[in-house]
């Protein structure tokens, strides 16, 4: 479709990319698959095994990590270190186990608006258990 | 800028002889079937069972309140009257109301696709739905149920004897029925739009039931844990929310009202979205402001998930965070207030007719915007002190629900019925019904404000005898309001065997749901329509029916 | 028919042609008829399945509000609860549900490249995994259960108020103690609610595991085992999450 398009005023018009596009320019291809300027596409993508494996080894080098930081006495540090490892381990099984990395844009935008909900939950119910005490000194 | 009306002439229409309703024979088919067209009607005879169900407690609360002593039932049945009345309405009739009715019918159609993207689990939302309704039933039956649809803790997990964990049960399945139905939507708004179906060439009643959706999606499943931790309490004890165990009450406060809150938009939004095409055809003018209204409805599902701690004022929660939630809670008030204007300014020199959904919609704008604007006051932290607990809080969610979104599906119903069923209902009985249903509202509920204002609490079967006046006059409103609901449900039975033959489009409405035939085919397109006209454009639907009748 | 007729000629403009270009082509066995292509087929399930997993990650949101929110609160009850549960234990089941999640990759790399008995094979592996996990977490819970440490009437504290002799723990005082009962309700409520779903996923896995012995899944439609793929690693990443939170709250 990048040959010349007549629009309804008997203008011509040249289509920038060869996607049909209707005479006001909206893209008529929202529905094709193939289409990977679409936010919502993304061409089909096979991880293969050797990642799959590396993935493992980077999750099994946590979790013991994870169990050796919790026995030293890092004080308030060790939740810190403890939840950072757990949110990189869950990283590596979104983008790669779960091909996040490969996905469009939209399953990325699903991911996010799921944690980010969660981050509201807490957040906000949090910040009502935080400021009870103040002000009643 | 509006198109002059001409409705279509009905007496050549004629009932097109293949359609999704004689499709199939016989029960099973019924049960069984994936098409979303089907679903939807199997919807709106099962909630409409409900909604009467639920009326019908309405009504025994109502008529408990003529006298001010306790004299046609017992404090606890009294109870168990108002929480029946607040679970079979809210998570029975108003979560499901337009989405699962309306559209489930209409949004494949709207958006040019032949089905939603997963035909059997949205009849699996269904028979969820009717498992949930099921159990509200049983529970009934064995005896009821009094915390209040709140389920309050620990009042519900260790001071009642009732049966709680059996309309728990139905919650949460009813819960996942709804979420169901949301991701089903999301998918199918996203993905299966027709070539040309921009988004914003979308109606905004997908925009209104989008927005709706991602708020099923993530607001649900708080409740659905809310509500196990609350039976897991009751059965085996453990002790999240049990103040003697350490547990915090308030913490199932912060878990229900986070999808409580939201499930109030879930319930009034895609009202906004019915609203929306009604005003746009019947005043035959593209929507005001069509992109700011699609996004005030996103906007309302967004804020919606930051004001939920407005329910818990006077529970105990900190002051400062009280002081947020109350400013936040004021936030929501503009993109509602957005919708409002753009639909008056789409009102102003439309070419308006009063059709009965019309009428509704009327209803509707008045009536949600004085239930809009008490919100605004219950909203403030020192209202809300003064009013929380009182008749004033009662009025004002009866003015968002009822005469907000039941106006609104009403409208929807009377809108759409000639496209679900292929043909029209009695226009001077339905005009009659809708201006019963407004007085007998008004007559209900604006006594409650005045009641509630004076301090009479909610949720009590005897109050001072002062308050009688008020009391009656808004039982006598019921009254009114009930032969307002039930005038439908006849002459929309009527009109399903001897109603006038419909046509296509008996409204000249431009929604690509009115451009096939009614009823709709089983696979509502013959061929995937190219969208290539905006929403609303009047000027393409008098261009295409000139096109139409030259082409005769 | 008439009507349908022009409404497309209406829509369709007669030239130029916007046809869509996979107007004509031939569909796989397993699309199902409203969808126009195969591949959008795929990504509205993907799609589904991820918005599905939304709704999980507020399921379990919910309770991970409340351990935050109690351990913040009680932390001393937490900690001394946490240190009578075996990390052993649960180090195992975490590599184990690792290792379940990798094969399950695995297996869903094996259905894109069409290779039917490699997908047996990781799919068996993911039941036997997911079996011995549940199985070491019995054990934990019958521990538990002997050890009194159960919410509800037999709930005991007196292991905490005065541990057990060569126990490292301090004794805790009494309202303080009582406290992990909270600490033990999150753990049932968590780690309960997550065995669920591997008791579903299992019972889903089998149906899989019987179903693709017709090859089915190995002919191109890979759609089901790459949707339960995605909900045994969410299941495997709210694991990530417990077995700190609930394990290794300050172990010395």
């Amino acid at each position: 479709m990048s040959e010349l398009q007549k629009t309804d005023n008997g203008e011509q018009a040249i289509a920038l990319s060869n996607k049909p596009v209707d005479r006001h320019g909206a893209n008529l291809d929202y529905h094709d698959a193939g289409n990977v300027v679409n936010p919502e596409h993304i061409a089909h993508h096979i991880v293969s095994p050797v990642m799959y494996l590396a993935i493992f080894g980077v999750l099994m080098i946590g979790t013991l990590a994870t169990v050796g930081f919790a026995y030293l006495p890092l004080g308030p540090f060790n939740a810190a270190v403890a939840i950072a490892i757990a949110c990189t381990k869950a990283v590596f099984v979104v983008l790669f186990f779960m091909h996040v990395k490969y996905s469009s844009r939209l399953v990325k935008l699903t991911v996010v608006s799921g944690f980010f909900t969660f981050l509201v939950l807490v957040i906000m119910s949090m910040s009502d258990y935080i400021s009870r005490a103040w002000g009643q000194w | 800028m509006s198109t002059i009306v001409s409705l279509p002439d009905q007496s050549t229409a004629t009932l097109p002889k293949r359609s999704y309703l004689n499709a199939e024979h016989g029960l099973l088919s019924w049960l069984l079937t994936g098409d979303h067209k089907r679903i939807a009607m199997l919807y709106l005879v099962s909630i409409t069972f409900f909604f009467f169900l639920g009326g019908f407690f309405a009504g025994m609360i109502r008529l408990e309140l003529l006298t001010p002593v306790g004299d046609l039932m017992a404090a606890d049945t009294y109870n168990k009257m108002f929480t029946m009345h607040g679970i079979v309405m809210v998570f029975l009739f108003l979560v499901p109301s337009v989405p699962a009715t309306l559209g489930n019918f209409l949004i494949p159609i709207m958006i040019g696709a032949k089905d939603l993207a997963f035909p059997k689990i949205n009849l699996l939302s269904w028979y969820l739905y009717m498992i949930g309704g099921t159990f509200v039933l049983a529970s009934l039956v064995l005896g009821g149920v009094d915390t209040g649809w709140t389920f309050t803790t620990p009042l519900s997990t260790h001071y009642l004897n009732t049966h709680v964990i059996t309309t728990a049960t139905a919650i949460f399945i009813a819960g996942f029925s709804s979420i169901f139905t949301g991701l089903n939507f999301i998918v199918t708004i996203h993905r299966m739009r027709a070539p040309g179906m921009t988004w914003f060439r979308l109606p905004l009643f997908v925009w209104s039931n989008y927005a709706a959706s991602i708020m099923m999606v993530l607001g649900t499943p708080v409740l659905a844990i809310a509500i196990t931790l609350v039976a897991l309490e009751r059965t085996i004890g453990i002790g999240v929310f049990d103040p003697a165990k350490g547990g915090d009450p308030l913490l199932f406060q912060h878990l229900f009202w986070f999808y409580s809150h939201p499930a109030v938009y879930i319930m009034i939004l895609p009202g906004f979205g019915v609203i929306s095409e009604v005003i746009s055809t019947f005043s035959r003018k593209r929507v005001f402001g069509y992109t700011a209204v699609a996004f005030s409805s996103v906007a309302i599902a967004l804020f919606g998930f930051f004001v939920w701690a407005h329910h818990m004022f006077i529970m105990g929660v900190s002051n400062y965070s009280a002081l947020v939630f109350s400013l936040l809670t004021m936030l929501v008030a503009v993109p509602s207030a957005i919708k409002i204007f753009n639909w008056s300014f789409t009102l102003q020199k439309g070419s308006i007719t009063f059709e009965t959904p019309m009428l509704y919609a009327f209803g509707f704008i008045g009536l949600f915007t004085i239930g809009g604007l008490t919100g605004v006051f219950l909203g403030s932290l020192g209202m809300d002190i003064h009013l929380t607990e009182t008749y004033f809080i009662v009025a004002h969610f009866h003015f968002v629900m009822v005469g907000g979104m039941l106006m609104a599906f009403l409208s929807g119903v009377h809108f759409w019925w000639p496209k679900m069923t292929g043909r029209m209902y009695p226009e001077s009985i339905s005009k009659l019904a809708a201006v019963t249903t407004f007085i007998g509202f008004i007559l209900t509920f604006f006594p409650q404000f005045v009641v509630g204002y004076l301090g009479m609490p909610r949720r009590y079967h005897a109050y001072p005898a002062e308050f009688q006046v008020l009391n009656v006059l808004s039982t006598a409103g019921a009254t009114v309001l009930g032969v307002g609901y039930l005038l439908p449900l006849l002459y929309l039975g009527w009109s399903l065997k001897y109603g006038a033959i419909a046509g296509n489009n008996p409204w000249q409405a431009t929604g690509l749901e009115w451009q096939i035939q009614s009823p709709p085919l089983t696979e509502n397109f013959l061929e995937t329509p190219v969208v290539e006209w905006e929403a609303y454009d009047y000027e393409w639907l008098a261009k295409k029916q000139q096109a139409e009748l030259s082409h005769v | 028919m008439s009507v349908s007729s022009t409404f497309s000629e209406i829509t369709h403009p007669p030239a130029p042609e916007i046809h869509a270009s996979h107007d004509v082509h031939d569909h796989p066995f397993y699309q199902r008829h409203h969808f126009e292509t195969a591949e959008q087929q795929r990504e509205a399930a993907g799609f589904g399945m991820w918005l599905f997993l939304l709704t999980e990650i507020m399921f379990f949101g919910g309770l991970f509000m409340a351990y935050l929110l109690y351990r913040n609160w009680y932390y001393d009850a937490f900690v001394a609860a946490s240190n009578s549960i075996s990390v052993p234990m649960g180090l195992t089941n975490t590599i184990v549900l690792i290792t379940s999640s990798l094969t399950m990759a695995m297996g869903v790399w094996a259905a894109e490249v069409k290779n039917k008995k490699l997908l047996q094979i990781f799919l068996l592996a993911t039941v036997v995994l997911g079996f011995a996990f549940l199985g070491i977490k019995t054990g934990e819970y019958y521990d538990k259960f002997a050890e009194h440490h159960v919410p509800g009437a037999s709930f005991s504290i007196a292991d905490f108020v005065n541990p057990p002799a060569g126990s490292k723990e301090k004794p805790l005082p009494m309202d303080m103690a009582k406290k992990t009962e909270v600490y033990f309700s999150l753990y049932f409520a968590m780690t309960g609610v997550h065995a669920l779903h591997m008791i579903i996923g299992i019972a889903i896995l089998i149906v899989l595991l019987w179903k693709s012995n017709s090859g089915v899944y190995t002919s191109g439609y890979v759609q089901p085992i790459e949707n339960f793929g995605l909900y045994w690693h969410f299941v495997d990443i709210v694991w990530i999450f417990l077995f700190p939170f609930l394990y290794l709250i300050n172990r010395h």
